[in-house]
C-alpha cells in the first residue's frame, strides 16, 4: 500500500536546514499553576510533516505543553506561533489543530459515525460531504462495519481508532496525540505504532505526540524532545538521543545505561582519559576537551560492553575484572550483571545469534568486561 | 449445598421488593379500587356493600353484584373534578419547569465544584430535610404574607411601596413546590453530571464547539436521564400535592389533592374520593411508564 518510507524518512531533516521555517514555534513559554511551574521557559520548533514526540516522566510538563498547543491552557508567559499565527487568546474551537485524548473522550451517546461527524457538523459542512468524509475516515481506520455502534460496544483498540478518525476528520494542520496508545496492550500498541506512522506519512500531517513510553517515542518520532521538570533537556532524533545523550539525565532516562563517574586525567587529541571512582582507566573518544581534574561521567550502553574470560588486549584501559552476578535470559538476548571489584554492578547484554552456545557463561564466573573507545559518551556533570 | 443456599438467597432478594409492592401498593390499591366501586352510606364503614365472611362465597358474589362505576360517571359529570385534574397537572408542570430551571444550574455548579467541597454542597442540598416539611411550608407563610419578611425587606430597600400579594395565590404554590422539591431535581441531575468525563467537553471544543454549543450537544444530552428522573420526581408528587396548596394557596386554587381531602373528610364520601384517587393514580402511572421506557432504552444502549 505504501512506497518505501525509508527513502522519504532518510532525507527528512528540516531541522538541520537553517533555511526551513518551523511550523510550530514555542517561544519561552512558561506555565504556572499557583506556585507550581509546569512548563519552565520552554522553547522548541516543530516542522511541517514532522512526527514530534514529547517524552518524559509523568509531571514533567509534556501534557501541559500539549494542552497549551490545543488551547485548553494559556501560557503564563511566552508565545506559541502556529503557521505564522500567534495562538495567544485563540480558544480551542478556533485553532487549526485537533487532539486525540488519552481517554479517547468519545461521546458515549453517539454512534461511531456521529462521533466522527461531530466536528464536521459543527462546522456546518453539507450533509453529503459529511457522509463522504466520514466514509473516508472509517475506511482509513478500517471500521466501516462499526459505523452504527456506540463506543461502549467497541473494544479498546477500536475505540482508539474512532478517536483517531474523529480527530483527523476535520483535516487539522496539526494532530496532537496525548498518550494515544497508553490504554492498549503491548502487542496491539506495537502494531498501532506502525499504523500511526504510515498514516502520518500518507496524510502528510504534522503529529505531536506526548508519551512516557520511550520505546514508543523512539519507534515513531522523527525527533524527540526529552522533558524534565518543565524544561526540554534534549531535542534530537531517536538515534542521537540514544547514542549521543547530552546529559546524565537523558542517558539514564532513555534505555539502559552504565554510568561510570570519575575525574578527567588528560585530554589528548580526540580522546579523553578518565579515572573512575572505582579505579578503572577509561579512554573515550570525545569532541570536547574537558580540563584535567574536572568531574565527568561516561555512559556506556549494555550492548556495547563485551564479556570475555580472558583480559582483552587493551587491558587495563577500558576493561575491568568482575564476576557474573546475575543472568537475565530474554530470548533474543541475554543480560549479564557483572559485579566489579569495587562492588559496582555493570550491565552487559549480548545477542543470542546462535541457538546453542557451547560452554555458556554461568553464575559466579570470573570475567572481564571491556569496551571500545567510541562506545561511550563523556558527560560533563 | 452452598449453591442451593445462594440460589435461595437470590430468590429471597427478589421476593422482598415484590412482597413490599404487594403489601404496600397492590393490596391497598385494590382496597381503594374496591371502595371506589361502592356506594356511600351513613354507616361504619361509610360505604356499601361490605363483605361478610359469614355469607360464604355465594354471599360474597351476590354482594359483588352491587358494585358499580357510578362514582366514575359522577366524576365526569361534575366539571369540578376535571378542572381540578387539569389545574393540578398545569400547576405541577409549571412548578417542575421552574424547578428544572433553578435546579439544573445548581447541579451543574455542584458537579463542576472542586472535588473536595462537593460532599459539603451535597449536604447543603439535603440539609432542609432535617426540618419538618410542614414547618418549612409554614415558614413560607411568614415570609410571603403581606406584612411578611419579603415585603418588609422589599419595602425597606424601596423597591415597592405597596406590599405584594403573594400568599394565597398560585405564585405562592409555585414557590412552595419549587422550594420543597428542589433537592429531588438537583440530586439526579448532579449524579448524571458528576460522572461525566470533563474531557468530553474539551473534545467537543477541540472539534469546534463554543462552550455553549458544547453544553447543548454534549453535557445536556448526557444529563438527560438525570433531567427526566428529576422532573418525574418533582412532577408526580406535585400533582397530588395537598399541604402546599392548602397552606400557601388561595381558596380559588383548585388542586386535586385538596379536592380529594374535601371529599374524604368534609363530605365523608369515601367511594367518590377513592375514585378520585384511582384516576389520579392513572394520570401519574402514564409518566412513570414513559420514564421506565426511556430508562430501559437508555440501559439497552448501555448508558
Amino acid at each position: 500500500m505504501m512506497k518505501s518510507l525509508g527513502s522519504i524518512r532518510r532525507s527528512f531533516a528540516p531541522w538541520a536546514d537553517p533555511a526551513s521555517k518551523p511550523f510550530i514555534s514555542v517561544k519561552n513559554v512558561t506555565k504556572k499553576f499557583g506556585d507550581f511551574t509546569a512548563v519552565d521557559d520552554l522553547s522548541l520548533n516543530i516542522y511541517t510533516r514532522e512526527f514530534f514526540a514529547l517524552l518524559g516522566a509523568s509531571g514533567c510538563g509534556k501534557s501541559t505543553l500539549l494542552r497549551m498547543l490545543a488551547g485548553f491552557e494559556q501560557p503564563t508567559s511566552g508565545e506559541i506561533i502556529l503557521d505564522g499565527q500567534n495562538l495567544a487568546g485563540i480558544p480551542p474551537y478556533r485553532r487549526p489543530v485537533n487532539m486525540m485524548f488519552q481517554s479517547y473522550a468519545l461521546f458515549p451517546h453517539m454512534t461511531v459515525e456521529n462521533n466522527i461527524a461531530f466536528g464536521l457538523k459543527q462546522d456546518g459542512m453539507p450533509k453529503a460531504d459529511i457522509a463522504e468524509r466520514v466514509g473516508q475516515m472509517l475506511k482509513l481506520v478500517k471500521l466501516e462495519k462499526f459505523a452504527q455502534r456506540k463506543p461502549h460496544q467497541l473494544s479498546g483498540g477500536q475505540r482508539q481508532r474512532v478517536a483517531l478518525a474523529r480527530s483527523l476528520a476535520k483535516r487539522p494542520k496539526v494532530l496532537l496525540l496525548d498518550e494515544p496508545l497508553g490504554a492498549l496492550d503491548k502487542k496491539l500498541r506495537e502494531e498501532t505504532q506502525f499504523e500511526l506512522m504510515d498514516l502520518q506519512q500518507e496524510l502528510g500531517l504534522t503529529f505531536v505526540i506526548v508519551t512516557h513510553d520511550q520505546e514508543e517515542a523512539m519507534t515513531m518520532a522523527d525527533r524527540i524532545a526529552v522533558m524534565s521538570h518543565g524544561k526540554v533537556v534534549q531535542v534530537a532524533t531517536p538515534a542521537e538521543i540514544y547514542e549521543a545523550p547530552n546529559s546524565r539525565f537523558v542517558a539514564d532516562f532513555i534505555g539502559d545505561v552504565n554510568l561510570f563517574d570519575g575525574t578527567v586525567t588528560a585530554a589528548e587529541g580526540g580522546s579523553v582519559r578518565i579515572e573512575t571512582t572505582g579505579g578503572i582507566a577509561l579512554r573515550m573518544a570525545s569532541a570536547e576537551k574537558p580540563a584535567s581534574g574536572a568531574k565527568a561521567a561516561v555512559a556506556i550502553r549494555p550492548e556495547k560492553i563485551r564479556i570475555s574470560r580472558q583480559p582483552p588486549a587493551h587491558a587495563p584501559i577500558n576493561a575491568a575484572e568482575g564476576e557474573i552476578w546475575d543472568i537475565g535470559y530474554l530470548g533474543d538476548m541475554t543480560v549479564f550483571h557483572v559485579r566489579l571489584k569495587d562492588g559496582k554492578v555493570v550491565k552487559a547484554s549480548s545477542l543470542n545469534a546462535v541457538r546453542a552456545v557451547e560452554d555458556p557463561l554461568g553464575y559466579d564466573q570470573q570475567v572481564w568486561i571491556s569496551f571500545g573507545e567510541d562506545s561511550g559518551v563523556v558527560l560533563k556533570d | 449445598m452452598a449453591k442451593l443456599a445462594s440460589a435461595l438467597m437470590s430468590r429471597l432478594v427478589i421476593i422482598i421488593p415484590y412482597a413490599w409492592l404487594l403489601f404496600f401498593f397492590l393490596i391497598p390499591f385494590f382496597i381503594v379500587f374496591r371502595i371506589s366501586l361502592s356506594e356511600t352510606t351513613v354507616a361504619m364503614p361509610p360505604y356499601t356493600p361490605v363483605f361478610d365472611l359469614a355469607g360464604g362465597l355465594a354471599g360474597m358474589l351476590e354482594k359483588a353484584r352491587e358494585f358499580s362505576v357510578d362514582n366514575y360517571v359522577w366524576l365526569t359529570e361534575d366539571a369540578l373534578y376535571f378542572n381540578a385534574y387539569v389545574s393540578s397537572v398545569v400547576i405541577a408542570a409549571i412548578s417542575t419547569f421552574l424547578t428544572l430551571m433553578i435546579g439544573y444550574p445548581i447541579a451543574y455548579g455542584m458537579a463542576r465544584a472542586p472535588r473536595a467541597i462537593r460532599p459539603m454542597l451535597l449536604m447543603l442540598v439535603i440539609l432542609p430535610f432535617w426540618t419538618s416539611f410542614l414547618i418549612r411550608v409554614y415558614a413560607w407563610i411568614a415570609i410571603l404574607k403581606p406584612e411578611g419578611l419579603l415585603n418588609q425587606f422589599l419595602m425597606a430597600i424601596g423597591v415597592i411601596d405597596q406590599p405584594l400579594i403573594i400568599l394565597n395565590t398560585n405564585a405562592a404554590i409555585y414557590i412552595g413546590i419549587v422550594y420543597s422539591y428542589l433537592p429531588f431535581m438537583v440530586l439526579p441531575i448532579y449524579s448524571a453530571l458528576e460522572k461525566m468525563d470533563h474531557s468530553l467537553i474539551e473534545a467537543a471544543q477541540d472539534l469546534g464547539c463554543t462552550p455553549i454549543s458544547a453544553f447543548w450537544r454534549v453535557t445536556f444530552l448526557l444529563s438527560l436521564p438525570g433531567v427526566v428522573a428529576g422532573c418525574l420526581l418533582v412532577f408526580i408528587p406535585a400533582v397530588g400535592e395537598f399541604v402546599i396548596p392548602d397552606l400557601l394557596g388561595g381558596s380559588e386554587t383548585l388542586m386535586i389533592g385538596k379536592t380529594l381531602w374535601n371529599e374524604f373528610n368534609a363530605n365523608r364520601d369515601w367511594p367518590v374520593s377513592s375514585a378520585v384517587a384511582i384516576i389520579l393514580l392513572m394520570i401519574l402511572v402514564i409518566p412513570i411508564v414513559y420514564f421506565q421506557n426511556v430508562q430501559a432504552k437508555a440501559d439497552s444502549e448501555g448508558r
